[in-house]
């Protein structure tokens, strides 16, 4: 098993929608903050079973491990792609999961 | 209801601006979409898995992106009637989230269907002529044209028709289906090359011989990705009676001839760099000279038929001098302006050819919402024949507008936002999505387009500084054109931050040549210095009509390369 540097969320796409969903403690998710986190490569490997069994089962599609950083217990992805997956466009704050996100704040 | 809903009678003066489907043309597509329809429904029952549906939807334009699927759907050689126009809006309105994004292959994607709503987009398009078959995959692509054909002062012959021709030709061609990798063809007919023809896989130029006969220069092996090269000729003068026949030979060399062990050297361009020209040409005119010719026969009466769907619209008898217009001219500098750089010499007199630009000061390249959508048909309906164009540098075109109607139309469009007076200046940008959008992108590029654009938004300014194109890829694939920029600009991932290279001297014209890297990376907030840096030295540099590529050219890179380093510094973060 590779060494397992950071913790790690689970990140893939929604089937029917296309949008990026995490795997989270009961199922999919759409806030990263919601996301399970593994802290080694054993809880890593069960995220990617489960992932599997999901994609067979025609919920998801290209689910992959992304590195995080954990504050308050709530995960970060470290890498800037996957920051801008959980937001949306950084040129159209009225799309993605930011968009979203303003609606539910009231904004 | 609209002008070119086909229940209401032809107008009077309706002309003819497009290949208009039959019903065999018809059917075909309809039957693509009742099948692609079956394998959605396949797969999201779980009949078919990822694996086995990818190629399905690759094949009618669908890809799943950063944020959400994304649909790319063609526009051949760049034309699409006002009723098309609507229609994409009318998707964008009802499936998207209200806008469209115009590429630089004459393609509108759309980011954010869902992938259950697709089969009905399809249909919608269906209904207007028009698909997403082959705008993805490893076949060949939606073939790509001079975005002035037809209208240009320049122009020996329409492209439009070889493009047609071309069209129907590669369309569900059985045999170049699952082509070592994706093949891109386009067409000019003007002498001046506008549709990049030395930097696609086949470029076609409409040529005359010594006869006065019409026949195609035939280019290829030219691309952009991790591997530019400028095309070669591989024949100076295809008789058109050959076109297809030959055509299909260079498939077939390519087909049988490129590598599929490695995607990153499976373009034709590489076949052509490690071969050799002329051992192409051999090979290629070997297997014309075998091959069975009889199914790709030139048939002159269906040329002429298919040429007859991009005929002269019913232009009227007008002086080439617009007393209108020049009035209009000296009333208003913003509308002088706008007719200095946004408009083109049209080949009858009395018209000229409206570039609008989708480049607002700090916009997004290339994005149309469907307000500006339907301004834009509204606007070909009332000043040019229902007809428009979508260019390869991501603006529209509105290709048949009488001198004395050029007021009345910036006006028009100044109201829905599209009366930037940047065509071919520094801020008419060339930008792929980036990492905004795209999986594969690794750094963002509207940012990067939108910050330049900031920067030089004084318009004065910019007609001071003319011509010059700049083009900004988020990745090697190159989407953005980078190479062929006077000023190109890559972003990287370098050390975990977006980082950024920029080449100069690129030129996507008959002179082609592929930018030179002026030094290592730089950070995106960084690149607008740069950008400045160097157009200040051109500027100081220039002689009398120099373009900033000709200047460029004269003094050479090393001095530009200079000119990037800032006051204290050694130049090693440029």
């Amino acid at each position: 098993m590779a060494a397992h540097r950071h913790p790690q969320i689970l990140v893939a796409s929604d089937l029917s929608l296309g949008d990026v969903v995490v795997l989270g403690a009961s199922g999919w998710e759409r806030d990263v903050a919601s996301a399970k986190i593994a802290y080694d490569g054993a809880e890593a490997a069960a995220l990617e079973a489960v992932a599997k069994a999901e994609a067979a089962a025609n919920r998801v599609v290209d689910f992959y491990l992304v590195d995080v950083a954990v504050a308050d217990g709530t995960p970060t992805p470290l890498h800037f792609r996957e920051k801008f997956r959980f937001v949306g466009p950084s040129v159209r704050p009225d799309l993605g999961k930011q968009a979203a996100r303003s609606e539910g704040d009231g904004r | 209801m609209t002008a070119h809903d086909p229940t209401l009678p032809p107008r009077p003066n309706a002309a003819p601006i497009g290949y208009a489907y039959d019903e065999h043309d018809r059917a075909f597509v309809r039957e693509r979409v009742a099948e692609f329809r079956g394998q959605v429904e396949r797969r999201l029952a779980g009949a078919l898995t990822e694996e086995e549906f990818r190629p399905f939807r690759l094949m009618n334009g669908l890809y799943l992106q950063l944020h959400a699927y994304m649909l790319r759907v063609a526009i051949p050689y760049g034309t699409l009637t006002s009723r098309q126009m609507r229609r994409l809006a009318e998707i964008a309105d009802r499936w998207d989230k209200g806008y469209g994004h115009f590429t630089t292959r004459q393609n509108l994607q759309y980011n954010w269907p869902k992938l259950v709503d697709v089969p009905d987009i399809l249909e919608a398009l269906a209904d207007v002529d028009m698909h997403a078959i082959q705008t993805s995959g490893n076949c060949i692509r939606n073939v790509t044209a001079d975005h002035f054909a037809g209208v240009a002062a320049d122009e020996i012959e329409d492209p439009r028709a070889t493009a047609e021709f071309l069209r129907q030709w590669s369309s569900a061609h059985a045999e170049f289906s699952f082509l070592p990798r994706k093949f891109k063809i386009a067409v000019t007919g003007a002498e001046h090359d506008r549709a990049a023809v030395k930097v696609h896989d086949i470029g076609l130029r409409i040529v005359t011989n010594d006869a006065g006969e019409i026949g195609y220069e035939v280019i290829v092996g030219g691309g952009l990705g991790r591997t530019p090269f400028i095309g070669k000729v591989l024949r100076e003068f295809l008789p058109r009676a050959d076109l297809l026949a030959f055509l299909e030979a260079v498939l077939r060399v390519y087909n049988r001839f490129g590598r599929r062990d490695n995607k990153y050297k499976a373009r034709i361009k590489i076949l052509v760099h490690e071969t050799g020209i002329d051992e192409i040409r051999a090979q290629v005119e070997a297997e014309f000279a075998a091959m069975d010719r009889a199914p790709f026969a030139y048939d002159g009466e269906e040329f002429a038929r298919v040429a007859g769907f991009f005929g002269t619209p019913p232009y009227e008898d007008l002086p080439e001098r617009s007393e209108a217009l020049e009035k209009a001219k000296a009333e208003s500098a913003a509308f002088a302006a706008f007719a200095a750089v946004n408009v083109a010499p049209h080949r009858q007199a009395g018209y000229a050819i409206v570039t609008v630009s989708l480049k607002p000061i700090g916009g997004i390249p290339g994005d149309a919402t469907s307000a500006q959508m339907r301004a834009l048909a509204d606007a070909a309906d009332t000043y040019g024949f229902g007809e428009l164009r979508v260019s390869h540098e991501q603006n529209i075109i509105l290709p048949h507008v009488k001198k004395d109607d050029l007021l009345a139309l910036w006006r028009d469009l100044d109201a829905a936002g599209l009366a930037t007076a940047n065509a071919g200046l520094v801020s008419d940008i060339i930008s792929c999505p980036g990492l905004d959008y795209c999986a594969l992108a690794t750094a963002r590029s509207i940012p990067i387009a939108q910050a330049i654009s900031k920067r030089f938004s004084d318009l004065e300014r910019q007609r001071q500084i003319g011509p010059l194109g700049i083009k900004i890829s988020g990745c090697i694939n190159a989407c953005g054109h980078h190479h062929v920029g006077a000023i190109g600009i890559l972003g990287l991932e370098k050390k975990g931050v977006e980082s950024y290279q920029i080449t100069l001297g690129g030129d996507p014209t008959l002179d082609a040549a592929i930018g030179e890297l002026i030094g290592p990376g730089v950070s995106a907030e960084e690149v607008p210095d740069v950008i400045e840096n160097l157009v200040e030295l051109y500027l100081a540099e220039r002689q009398e009509a120099e373009r900033f590529i000709d200047t460029c050219r004269r003094i050479g890179h090393k001095r530009f390369k200079e000119s990037a380093r800032r006051e204290g510094e050694d130049g090693s973060g440029i």
